[in-house]
């Protein structure tokens, strides 16, 4: 805290700026993930966080360091890289997973697959028992 | 009068954060199937994470950054496991 009271103001104000919006996005998508319905629709609102709270707040980050030590201080992007990279790869996996153990129960929530005539045609033997 | 507003809004910026994990971890405990509770999960540390960063921008030091790091990458790997263990059963076939 002592170290930003040297600091100039249109940093501050900028750093301050940001870091609400990173907080205020983050917080939008989590009481989605309360309030939503289905589970199809929840996954939807985190992302929120994680695309522009992150972003948001890695800039603020950068900005802040970077006129505290008069430097450019870059190591954040490291993390926006990979969140970037990562997010899509869990939440297609957990969807397709989330999918597959819907289907597999029979849910009438998700469209079904239609399956091929062979597996039909054991799908009917075992009805038959 | 600028410092003043700082200091608040990195005040606010915490309750917020804060205010985020409780609703994702409220979410973790209600959450009706398991893929509800893994995708709270990963809104949890995502939460934790920028809440680290909040920290490092209070108190001006570098050293929270690697640990946000360190978060975000086990956080990954974390929820990768779990939807695989969903899908499948078992983590490594």
């Amino acid at each position: 805290m002592n170290a930003a009271a040297n600091m100039p103001g249109w940093a501050l104000f900028l750093t301050a700026v940001l870091l609400l919006l990173s907080a205020s996005l983050t917080l939008i998508g989590t009481i989605g993930l309360l309030r939503l319905q289905t589970f199809y629709e929840r996954t939807h609102a985190p992302t929120l966080g994680t695309t522009l709270g992150i972003g948001f707040m890695l800039f603020a980050s950068m900005l802040y360091f970077s006129v505290l030590q008069s430097r450019p201080v870059l190591h954040e992007l490291l993390i926006a890289v990979f969140m970037t990279v990562t997010t899509p790869i869990t939440l297609v996996l957990l969807v397709r997973a989330a999918l597959y153990r819907d289907r597999h129960a029979g849910s009438s929530e998700v469209p079904q697959t239609t399956p091929p005539k062979s597996s039909l045609l054991e799908q009917e033997d075992i009805d038959g028992n | 009068m600028m410092l003043g507003f700082f200091t608040a809004a990195l005040t606010l910026t915490q309750i917020m954060l804060a205010l985020a994990m409780a609703c994702s971890s409220v979410r973790l405990f209600i959450g009706p199937r398991a893929q509800d509770r893994i995708a709270s999960m990963d809104a949890f540390y995502v939460s934790a994470m920028l809440l680290l960063l909040t920290f490092s921008i209070r108190t001006g030091s570098n050293l929270y950054f690697e640990v946000a790091l360190v978060i975000a990458m086990l956080g990954f790997v974390g929820t990768v496991a779990l939807a695989k263990f969903l899908m499948r059963g078992e983590v490594i076939e």
